[in-house]
């Protein structure tokens, strides 16, 4: 009898201070994601929907020397963005530039990471480090310094930059998707090596004893086990290549051939410049939503392929 | 076993030779870099680009570098230290937390809070930039510290990563006891939990740090002060000017060397953590 009070007490106890512990855990919860969501909707949320917001205005004057105000345009303002042909010609830039630069960029990462993985025994870790660290050089910079390389008074390969223009309206793309490439190769390299790291030994060491060989290998075995750091690696490249601004504005510093309406992202500055925000506004909608269906859509298309 | 290692010394060769390439293409920027530094302006067209000139001008480099301008450069590399370290300090922690919460307690609207952060993760900054350019002019806070600042705190990729390894590193077991121990929530984070999730902690502050460190749009936009800009500014806006001034260019090129050494030595430095955190991270 005793017995049982004692335990009708201390579950009754027990219960007490379960409920109080969630209650304290609904106080922590709120400590603990107050102030990143705060940010998030004050730095993020807010200057989104206020874009939207701005591109939905236009400025109206009243007369010739009237002032201007700003009135509810409704669509006119994209209206404007679809009729641009610049705009156009720049997706259509930034879509090639895709072309050019992520092939090669996630080809490379990729065979890097096979080959540190598997197939070289020395200096691992000197390569790991060595291909990575452009990462660390922001983008203005490395285009900067690129930028250095190009010119054929300065490059420490005169012949191959006096021959090749590589800063003419030809070969620029190239070169800017070089710069990028540079600094981001290793990056994605890293990315995808660290998904064969975790790989079960098991799984290759049988298909040795298979007799399968170190191609067979990374082709059957260790890439498609890799395939969702390869999307995510696509994803990041898809965004990155959108909005790409840093690299080809530093390089209208070096080259004739770069205008300031070579990207997306650069019609969006130089639109905002003039200062025309309303219609700037649009354009940077347009934009984003244009990277969030691509990206979206890679995922879905690569998943359906991947994962059956 | 024998017929294999008797091939492979051959494929070893070439795979090293080939990976050998490589480190050179990824070196050689750097390298160029570190040689132009040290050479007069006359020798940086004249001797050739991947070794030294009969002189040696580093110093007197360094010093033209760190004068100019009543002394601008030392400013902007502390402000880019100032923006990329406050900037990815506070972000850390709150993303962390906030992953935290996200991996750990079960409430309402969770999940659709963390897919609303996940977008967050597609949404370009430079999409950003422009309508804060307009907000904080509203509030006549452009131009200011704050205004690079106070957005370089978010990181929804960190609670993204924050969540992922919270899951995985803190188990349910240690809150349990925390909690019968009768410490609170807060305390338990703070630590207990903080300590488990360190190699997150490393990534995500590395990562936040490098992405504001790069970041150029949105100082660009918010910035004309001189004296407030990130180090990537500065040198463009020199560079933007070497036609009026052909000393700059000597400047443009050592200061881009000396901005990218911290980085590359953190980089070194803190490569136990970050490896570790970044397996977390894309292993799912």
């Amino acid at each position: 009898m005793a017995t049982m009070q004692a335990v009708r007490t201390g579950s009754a106890a027990g219960a007490r201070r379960r409920r109080v512990s969630k209650r304290h855990q609904r106080r922590a919860i709120l400590v603990f994601l107050g102030p990143f969501l705060t940010l998030f909707a004050v730095f993020y949320l807010v200057p989104i929907v206020y874009s939207v917001y701005q591109s939905l205005l236009k400025v109206e004057r009243v007369g010739a020397f009237g002032a201007p105000r700003e009135i509810f345009g409704g669509l006119a303002q994209y209206q404007q963005v679809f009729a641009s042909e610049d705009f156009w010609a720049s997706i259509s830039r930034v879509l090639l530039f895709f072309c050019v630069s992520i092939p090669v960029q996630l080809g490379l990462a990729l065979v890097f990471a096979l080959l540190l993985d598997s197939a070289v025994p020395k200096w691992r870790r000197f390569f790991r480090l060595t291909f990575f660290a452009p990462y660390a050089v922001p983008g203005v910079i490395a285009a900067l310094t690129w930028g250095f390389l190009y010119v054929p008074s300065l490059s420490p390969f005169p012949a191959v930059a006096e021959n090749a223009n590589l800063l003419g309206s030809g070969l620029v793309m190239f070169s800017i998707a070089n710069v990028v490439n540079w600094v981001y190769t290793g990056y994605n390299m890293l990315i995808i090596y660290s998904a064969l790291q975790a790989i079960p030994g098991e799984l290759t060491e049988a298909a040795r004893v298979d007799g399968a060989g170190q191609f067979r290998i990374a082709w059957s075995i260790k890439i498609p086990l890799v395939v969702p750091a390869l999307i995510l690696t696509g994803v990041f490249s898809i965004i990155g290549t959108l909005q790409l601004f840093n690299e080809p504005t530093v390089f209208r510093l070096f080259s004739n051939a770069v205008a300031s309406n070579y990207t997306p992202n650069m019609i969006v500055y130089a639109t905002s410049n003039i200062p025309n925000y309303h219609l700037a506004a649009a354009y940077s909608v347009v934009l984003a939503l244009a990277t969030c269906v691509l990206s979206f859509l890679f995922l879905k298309i690569t998943q359906r392929r991947a994962f059956g | 076993m024998s017929t294999s290692t008797r091939s492979r010394p051959i494929a070893t060769i070439g795979t090293t030779l080939f990976l050998v390439i490589f480190a050179g293409y990824f070196l050689v920027p750097i390298w160029w870099l570190l040689m132009a530094a040290t050479k007069t302006r006359g020798d940086l067209i004249n001797s050739t680009g991947l070794w030294f000139a009969d002189s040696f001008h580093l110093l007197d480099n360094l010093g033209d570098l760190l004068t100019r301008d009543g002394g601008v450069y030392p400013r902007w590399l502390v402000n880019s230290a100032l923006y990329a370290g406050a900037g990815a300090a506070f972000g850390t922690l709150f993303a962390t937390m906030a992953g935290y919460a996200l991996a750990k307690y079960v409430f309402p609207g969770r999940e659709a809070t963390f897919n609303l952060v996940l977008a967050g993760v597609l949404v370009p900054a430079t999409a950003l930039a422009l309508p804060l350019f307009l907000m904080f002019s509203k509030i006549g806070a452009v131009d200011t510290y704050w205004s690079v600042l106070l957005p370089s705190m978010v990181s929804p990729f960190g609670v993204y990563l924050a969540r992922i390894y919270a899951a995985a590193a803190v188990p349910e077991e240690v809150l349990e006891a925390a909690r019968l121990d009768g410490s609170s929530e807060l305390r338990t984070f703070f630590t207990v939990s903080i300590r488990l999730m360190a190699p997150a902690l490393v990534t995500i502050f590395l990562f936040q740090f490098v992405a504001v460190w790069n970041n150029f749009f949105l100082p660009l936009v918010m910035l004309q002060d001189q004296r407030l800009y990130p180090v990537t500014l500065g040198l463009y806006i020199w560079n933007s000017q070497v036609t009026q001034d052909p000393n700059l260019q000597m400047m443009v090129i050592v200061g881009s060397l000396l901005s990218i050494a911290p980085l590359i030595l953190a980089f070194l430095a803190l490569q136990r953590f970050w490896w570790s955190g970044l397996s977390a991270g894309s292993a799912r």
